[in-house]
């Protein structure tokens, strides 16, 4: 990819929750702590980590489902944090999001028909031929029969609601859409179904994706790039290929390594575990935030936060990162 | 198989009765476990694999029934076992972990208390004795700075270390079969290998046959030494792990196993089963897998086909691979 422009981007954002403490000492959880980030217009960025790393909480920062508490983000070249609800708003409709839990995230009151036609009517589409056409068209587009048009949630399946969700995020024509976990609530033979439907509408809408995930299998298929993130920073940023290929940072390769594997002939004893637990993000580690899991670790890394290392087109913050 | 069948489970059907008619969650289900083994029973969600352990647990309630066949631990026929006699057995020679650490322990009791009563029930130690155990199944379970842990809530611990609990609460009567329900479906991927690992080194160590239940092809691939691949309450394919992998014969584990993005492979498009998973209460008069399968004839959606024996220990309920010999003895 060259000449890529970029869609969106974040500066030294910063995402804490309060959770209660004293006045003295306040307890803060650190969800995401000074991450520079740049999506590319029609590229997938995949987005992750284990659980409690911050990338869904990063996924909404970016797009303002939650304010953060310092930092920046940049959509098309505009600050969009400091905007007014009012301006923002505007900018909203080309941002979008699927969430992981498609029981979860439609109203099992509103029919399939009042559920993606409330993006539509909200943005001021109010004739109603139109307004059926359109919800008609997106249905198909995602694959559920039209005579479905005035079932509720519950009448469907698990795959069938996340198409639905589907229809809902892209109604508006939105150029970003964060999918949060967007399979991992469906079943393998579902999941490849709802992945294959994501790609396609990549394809005909030229959509960017940032794509939130836990499974290293289904970001393999999906990403061009890949961003790892452990305990709110990010620890290596780079193309799939290659950050599958050679990982630099060793969380991400113990990552990697630890996937069970659909192939019983890899199978090894040997295979080096982390060991441990992760962190809390109450109370980070000091300097890397991952030293105390890394077999690697020297002196320097509970002291200093490791910078930015430039490896040709990769990203990595490790002080001292694996060679190739 | 030559190696001593502990667990035998023989033509088992778990029916479930509603107000809608009945639903066959577990088919006709025969699954021999050898000791010191692990086996695998993979399928998606409501295929009946944790039926088929509910049912050998003795949890099954209302309107869940078994309605037919046996289940025999070590020579004793545990079918019809009263409440009584079914206290004795469970949690002693049977025991199971759940999918959710988070719930099922209880709250408002300290863990080491938890797994502390586990001994207590089955045998005749004294309270000490059996704090002094609880702890050497802690350490043994890889719970750090296990007199500490004794006396902690399960809300001061992670979900990877009360699984462990999960895990030493289960073991810690050594049982002769442990069966793991989704047992790291809910936990992060460096935590799941610490898991797998830790449950092949007790089922070595201690000769504890295990059935892991699991969605995950993986899993399966990585720790199981014969699989059981379930598609709405029937076994639609057995075999040992490597032949399975090796040698995929029903065209429902073809698809799923090509459904899976690989991590080795960069496709542009991944493989996919058309349709969903049938209504158990609509279940077709053929094949159950009938409705999906790209190969199916007209005598697939006319006739049920049975186990049929595809090679050594290799079965397969499909007509492609009809022969005389038939695993599910029919």
């Amino acid at each position: 990819m060259e000449n890529k422009k970029v869609l969106l981007e974040a500066k030294h954002l910063v995402k804490e929750f309060p959770i209660g403490g004293t006045k003295k000492n306040p307890l803060t959880v650190h969800a995401v702590s000074d991450v520079n980030l740049e999506i590319y217009e029609g590229e997938t960025l995949a987005l992750v980590g284990e659980s409690g790393c911050g990338k869904s909480t990063l996924g909404r920062t970016l797009i303002r489902l939650l304010e953060p508490t310092s930092g920046e983000v940049f959509f098309e070249g505009e600050e969009i944090t400091s905007m007014t609800a009012r301006e923002f708003a505007q900018r909203r409709r080309q941002m979008q999001i699927i969430f992981q839990d498609p029981y979860a995230s439609l109203n099992p009151r509103m029919s399939v028909k009042e559920i993606i036609a409330e993006p539509l009517t909200t943005y001021g589409m109010k004739d109603k031929g139109e307004l059926e056409n359109r919800i008609k068209d997106l249905m198909k587009k995602v694959g559920i029969p039209e005579e479905f048009y005035n079932r509720y949630p519950h009448q469907f399946s698990g795959g069938q609601r996340q198409r639905i969700g589907i229809a809902r995020a892209i109604a508006l024509n939105p150029r970003l859409i964060i999918c949060d976990e967007p399979v991992s609530a469906l079943d393998v033979s579902i999941q490849s179904q709802v992945l294959n439907l994501l790609k396609d509408l990549q394809q005909e809408y030229s959509l960017t994706y940032l794509f939130i995930s836990h499974d290293l299998s289904v970001v393999k298929f999906i990403a061009d790039r890949v961003c790892v993130m452990f305990l709110g920073s990010i620890c290596e940023i780079g193309s799939t290929e290659a950050l599958y290929e050679q990982p630099l940072h060793p969380y991400t390769r113990f990552l990697l390594n630890a996937i069970p594997k659909a192939d019983p002939r890899l199978r090894t004893e040997e295979k080096e575990l982390l060991s441990g637990e992760i962190p809390s993000p109450v109370n980070p580690p000091s300097g890397c935030r991952f030293h105390t899991r890394c077999p690697y670790a020297r002196e320097i890394c509970s002291r200093e936060a490791p910078g930015c290392k430039q490896v040709g087109q990769r990203q990595v913050f490790c002080h001292f990162p694996l060679e190739k | 198989m030559s190696e001593s069948i502990v667990l035998d489970i023989r033509n088992l059907k778990s029916h479930f009765f509603t107000a809608k008619g009945e639903v066959p969650a577990v088919d006709g289900v025969s699954i021999q476990v050898p000791a010191g083994k692990i086996i695998g029973i993979v399928g998606e969600s409501g295929c009946g694999k944790s039926m088929t352990a509910m049912s050998v647990m003795g949890l099954l309630r209302y309107p869940g029934k078994v309605v037919d066949g046996t289940i025999t631990l070590d020579g004793r026929d545990i079918t019809h076992l009263s409440p009584k006699e079914l206290s004795t057995v469970r949690g002693n020679e049977l025991s199971m972990i759940f999918q959710e650490p988070m719930t099922s322990l209880n709250p408002v009791i300290t863990v080491g208390r938890q797994v502390r009563e586990a001994i207590l029930l089955h045998q005749k130690v004294s309270r000490d004795e059996a704090k002094k155990r609880v702890i050497e199944i802690f350490r043994e379970v890889g719970i750090p700075e296990p007199e500490k842990r004794y006396n902690s809530y399960p809300h001061q611990l992670s979900g990877g270390l009360r699984q462990r609990v999960m895990i030493g609460m289960a073991m810690v009567c050594k049982p002769k079969v442990m069966i793991a329900d989704e047992p790291t479906t809910a936990l992060d991927v460096t935590i799941e290998a610490q898991i797998l690992r830790l449950m092949k080194k007790l089922c070595r160590e201690q000769g504890t046959s295990i059935i892991l239940i699991t969605h995950n092809m993986g899993v399966v691939a990585e720790t199981c030494d014969y699989v059981y691949v379930m598609y709405a309450g029937k076994v639609m394919e057995q075999a040992e792990t490597f032949a399975l992998f090796e040698n995929t014969s029903h065209p429902y584990t073809q698809g799923l196993l090509k459904s899976i993005p690989k991590l080795n492979e960069k496709a542009e498009r991944l493989y996919t089963i058309e349709g969903v998973v049938p209504n158990l209460l609509h279940l077709p008069e053929g094949c159950n897998f009938c409705t999906r399968c790209t190969e199916a004839d007209a005598r697939c959606r006319k006739e049920k086909p049975a186990l049929y024996q595809a090679g050594d220990g290799h079965g397969v309920r499909c007509f492609k691979y009809e022969s005389e010999v038939q695993l599910d003895g029919k």
